[in-house]
């Protein structure tokens, strides 16, 4: 009746795993070793199942003598998980609080980190379009997983996510209706061509790479959870680097800045909806 | 013959979907207050835990709040894990959240962080199956059990929603399974006994 479960050997596959993340690292240059353990774990027992194989040293082999497989590993390790205009609260403190302030900037440079499939990314862009503001702007839309740039450039979802993330766009203060945004074919939407027009999508790997434009909001959502506190460190440095004087950072609902030693360089502009400001010690440019 | 060493339990974790309210606060209520054990709780919400938490707080003696972020699992509280994340338990007795996909459609998912408990605490981990219509929970149950942990289910015919005990029961078995109105007490017979 009941499922007899197989002997656990929690020691041997946390043997198997960091041999694995070895590889990766040593191999292909991809460093996962400040990742938080419990969610990595079920990633790499998923690759395991997905690529049928008996165990996580059997992956590892493939990481070494396989052309490509790496990237098939990236795409399995990263969670390219998101919505239009998630958590709208938060897009409606964006569009109402933010944007007036970016306004004064005769050119604004937006980098969305993590951008997983660019759900966001065009979320951005609408609001920005909507506040007049967009001929004016750049986005640049970054994310380590190749497979999820593609995706994110080509701007198709399915239809059946358009109604939930319309319901969201109107609570996060659409003035429109977002099937303005998109045409639909069969079962699949496509973002309009237009919305592409000032956004750069490109490879960065938040581990290893370096801060790349003069940021005036920063926005990364869900992408710090998944990372040790020194490696959470380290991408706040980086935004805070690429962040103006007064430059606004977006982070996830349940992300915080209360552990990092960075968090001294930001302001909060609203704790709750983790909006913060880039702290200047002039307080010259502050509201 | 050496006897197996009997370890304390140092978490008890929750698992309950649908009429999850009310088993809660017969299960949370009837906690004993000196409990030292971290009680964590998922009970399937999309949206924010702010009321069920306090709900939960106001009939129990023990603390009841949300789950934070990178915070120690408290012994003595109730944490429940947030709408939307799933919840998981580092190896250094903090909590971690994530938002993988949704498991048996549900995120937070009580395999997700049955499974984590139970490699972290092992045997020293009681996992709580409680009403709900979902299969959820079964499979981590049972790597609760598999870890050395004990495993507690609510009879189906006492529950609101039989489903989710029933699913238990089959895939992971129980070492005791009985009516909602008699698990505090074993919880707290199970976690005051001295070791
Ligand atoms: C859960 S998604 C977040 C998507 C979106 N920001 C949201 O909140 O809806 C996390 C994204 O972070 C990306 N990511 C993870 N580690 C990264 C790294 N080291 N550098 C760049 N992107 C990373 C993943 O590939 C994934 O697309």
């Amino acid at each position: 009746m009941v499922k007899v479960t197989p002997p656990v050997d929690l020691a041997l596959e946390q043997l198997e795993l960091d041999l694995f993340l070895q590889a990766l690292r040593r191999r292909h240059e991809y460093d996962f070793s400040e990742y938080a353990p419990a969610s990595l774990i079920r990633r790499v027992r998923q690759l395991v199942r997905d690529h049928r194989c008996a165990s996580i040293s059997e992956l590892t082999a493939r990481l070494l003598h396989e052309d490509g497989f790496e990237v098939r590993v990236v795409r399995g390790l990263s969670v390219p998980v998101s919505e239009m205009f998630r958590d709208p609260e938060v897009f409606r403190a964006l569009r109402e609080r933010v944007l007036p302030m970016l306004a004064s900037y005769p050119r604004i440079n937006v980098w969305q980190a993590g951008c997983a499939h660019g759900q966001e990314v065009y979320s951005l862009a609408i609001m920005l379009e909507e506040a007049g503001l967009y001929e004016r702007s750049h986005i640049f839309a970054t994310d380590f997983n190749a497979d999820a740039l593609e995706r994110a450039k080509d701007g198709i979802y399915p239809a059946r996510d358009a109604q939930l993330w319309s319901r969201n766009y109107l609570h996060a203060g659409g003035t429109q209706t977002l099937a303005n945004y998109y045409s639909a074919r069969y079962d699949f939407i496509r973002m309009h061509e237009r919305l592409r027009r000032n956004i750069t999508f490109a490879n960065h790997n938040l581990v290893v790479d370096k801060v790349f434009c003069e940021a005036h909001l920063v926005l990364c959502r869900n992408v710090l959870i998944y990372f040790s506190n020194p490696l959470q460190n380290r991408t706040l440095g980086l935004f805070r680097d690429s962040l103006v004087r007064g430059g606004y950072l977006c982070l996830g609902l349940r992300e915080t800045l209360d552990f990092a030693e960075v968090s001294t360089d930001f302001s909060a502009v609203d704790a709750k909806l983790r909006l913060y400001r880039r702290a200047s010690p002039t307080h010259a440019d502050a509201a | 013959m050496s006897r197996p060493e009997v370890i304390a339990p140092a978490v008890i974790a929750i698992g309950c979907s649908l009429g999850g309210l009310n088993a809660l606060k017969t299960v949370l209520g009837g906690l004993h207050p000196d409990l030292a054990q971290a009680v964590v709780v998922c009970c399937h919400t999309a949206g924010s835990v702010d009321v069920l938490c306090r709900l939960l707080d106001s009939h129990s003696s023990l603390e009841v709040i949300e789950a934070g972020e990178r915070h120690a699992v408290a012994g003595g509280m109730v944490h429940v894990a947030p709408g939307g994340y799933h919840l998981l338990v580092e190896n250094d007795r903090h909590f971690a959240l994530s938002v993988d996909e949704p498991v048996c459609f549900s995120r937070p998912s009580i395999d997700v962080m049955f499974d984590s408990v139970a490699e972290v605490y092992l045997s020293a981990s009681i996992g709580v199956i409680l009403t709900g219509a979902s299969r959820d929970g079964a499979e981590g149950l049972a790597r609760i059990r598999a870890c050395g942990g004990i495993a507690v289910v609510q009879t189906p015919a006492s529950a609101e929603a039989p489903a989710m005990p029933q699913a238990a029961l089959e895939t992971a078995g129980a070492d005791h399974c009985l009516p909602l109105e008699e698990i505090p007490a074993l919880l707290n017979r199970l976690c005051m006994r001295s070791p």
